[in-house]
């Protein structure tokens, strides 16, 4: 990363406030990616224009809907409320990494089909991304009540929610039985 | 919107941060978890030359404990605290506000320090540190200073802290045994500033009365308002509060304006109904602190 201080004269605030390109990588589901960017590149543009990456949905660019969140070493964040530069060495996990290899739906998208937790799908990215990070630091999750305050970050124009409940309580149970980590790519025979 | 071009630093310890915002100057921000300023940014509310990323900063990710205070740098998340069971155990109003600050996912990454830099005005966190009587640590080139409480805000979304001013920690006090607190707030949908809101904080004397009652009040004025509504309450039962003149006093000074969220007159009935809640609840909390423990005038 080019984040060092890198002008002879420390004090010449026109240097210190130039536009410079960043050479970033991060391990985007897995496997290393690279780009050259300039700051105000938005993680969710990172993975969108400069990889290719379009299954990372965005819909108001400030937090307020949910439809870009990702994982960030694990955990879920806003990728448009994330400049690329600044998570350079890190790891990311959209909804691309989730599907076995063989296409073989993740239980949590599996659990998202069966229920109907999907209509025009806009959305879908975000609550999938949440809900993984979710079911992994709350395994236990069942009470209909505590699964609604936490998910409540993300927004849908068109379920109504009783569909996208039903999705991730049966997910719960799916991970709970094979225990595996949601976070990780879904690997059919390992159950 | 995407954010309007700037240049970024990530600076690899304080002393390189306090120096690279001194030379920024007006053109500097810090970067914190950005989930206050990037919004703003992609709205083009907020135009900074360069940002000061101190996300990398080690040594402000300290989290501690001790008898008097928990103690967190500003790299700590709002999520982390609110999930330490240790720092909660010692100050349960922390929890109790976070529990309404944003979403866990917004938590990850927005940081407790950020929370009260920023200063919304319907924020969760700045009422805590008004009612804790907490102070924030400022460090800057030439030294460092300590704001204490309200007086770190100076207006909507405007902190007494400088461009050339990094936060590094900020410290909330313990309170006394017998002391109980609550947060109680109305937001349109769970996890949005609320409309109006309020964190409380009651001591009880060794016969369980009350001895002190303070409130904070957020979304109500252009920064977090404390009002004393211990007179109003002294010596009253704590499982028997009658808090209709405690109410009628934080009314009568709370004058909010009216915005397309609600009216004024709506906000101060909104407000006076949560904090008659939130005193029966805190004074509840406060009879069940450990009454081995002593007072603070016992203590002293
Ligand atoms: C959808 C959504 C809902 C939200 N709801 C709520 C809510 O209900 N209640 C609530 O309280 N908050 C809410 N927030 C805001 C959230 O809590 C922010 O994370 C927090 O206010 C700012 O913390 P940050 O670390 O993200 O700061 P940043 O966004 O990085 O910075 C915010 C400001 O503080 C300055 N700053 C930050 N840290 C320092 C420092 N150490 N020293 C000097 N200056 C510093 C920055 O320069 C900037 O001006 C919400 C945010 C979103 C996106
Ligand atoms: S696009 Fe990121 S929260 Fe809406
Ligand atoms: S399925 Fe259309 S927005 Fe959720």
């Amino acid at each position: 990363m080019t984040s060092e201080l890198t002008t002879d004269d420390p004090t010449d605030v026109r240097e210190l406030t130039r536009e410079r390109l960043h050479e970033v990588t991060v391990t985007v589901n897995g496997l290393p990616r690279s780009a050259t960017v300039p700051p105000r590149r938005l993680l969710s543009d990172l993975l969108r224009h400069d990889l290719r990456l379009t299954g990372t949905h965005v819909g108001c660019e400030h937090g307020v809907c949910g439809a870009c969140t990702v994982l960030l070493d694990g955990a879920p964040v806003r990728s448009c409320l994330t400049f690329a530069v600044a998570v350079d060495g890190r790891e990311i996990t959209t909804v691309e990494g989730l599907a076995a290899e063989d296409g073989t739906l993740h239980p949590v998208q599996q659990a998202f089909h069966d229920h109907h937790g999907l209509q025009c799908g806009f959305c879908t990215p975000g609550f999938v991304m949440s809900a993984c990070g979710y079911l992994a630091a709350h395994p236990d999750a069942e009470d209909d009540g505590e699964i609604r305050a936490e998910m409540a970050g993300n927004l849908c124009r068109c379920t109504g929610y009783a569909g996208i409940l039903a999705a991730v309580k049966q997910a719960a149970a799916v991970l709970r039985d094979t225990g595996a980590d949601p976070r990780q790519r879904h690997r059919p025979d390992a159950s | 919107m995407k954010p309007p071009a700037f240049a970024y630093h990530a600076p690899p310890d304080l002393d390189t941060a306090v120096d690279l915002l001194a030379e920024l100057g007006e053109d500097g921000k810090v970067l914190a978890g950005g989930q206050s300023l990037v919004p703003m940014m992609n709205l083009r509310l907020a135009t900074p030359a360069a940002l000061v990323d101190i996300s990398r900063l080690g040594e402000l990710g300290d989290l501690e404990v001790a008898d008097d205070a928990v103690t967190l740098g500003a790299g700590v998340t709002s999520e982390r605290l609110r999930t330490d069971d240790t720092a909660t155990a010692a100050i349960p109003l922390l929890r109790q506000a976070l529990d309404h600050v944003a979403h866990p996912v917004i938590r990850n990454r927005g940081t407790a320090v950020g929370s009260l830099v920023h200063a919304d005005p319907a924020a969760e966190l700045p009422a805590v540190l008004a009612l804790l009587d907490g102070s924030v640590v400022l460090r800057s080139r030439d030294g460092t200073r300590r704001v204490v409480g309200s007086e770190l805000f100076l207006g909507p979304l405007e902190s007494d802290v400088r461009p050339e001013e990094l936060a590094t920690e900020v410290v909330f006090p313990i309170p006394p045994a017998r002391t109980g607190t609550a947060f109680h707030e109305l937001a349109r949908r769970h996890g949005d500033y609320a409309l109006a809101g309020v964190a409380v904080r009651v001591g009880l004397d060794a016969d369980l009365r009350i001895d002190t009652a303070r409130a904070a009040f957020i979304g109500v004025a252009d920064r977090p308002v404390v009002i004393d509504v211990g007179a109003a309450l002294a010596g009253q039962h704590h499982d028997a509060l009658d808090t209709a003149d405690a109410v009628g006093h934080a009314r009568a000074r709370l004058d909010p304006r009216d915005d397309i969220h609600a009216t004024g007159a709506y906000r101060r009935h909104l407000a006076g109904v949560l904090l008659g809640r939130a005193l029966e609840e805190a004074a509840r909390r406060a009879a069940t602190t450990d009454p081995t423990t002593p007072t603070a005038e016992e203590a002293t």
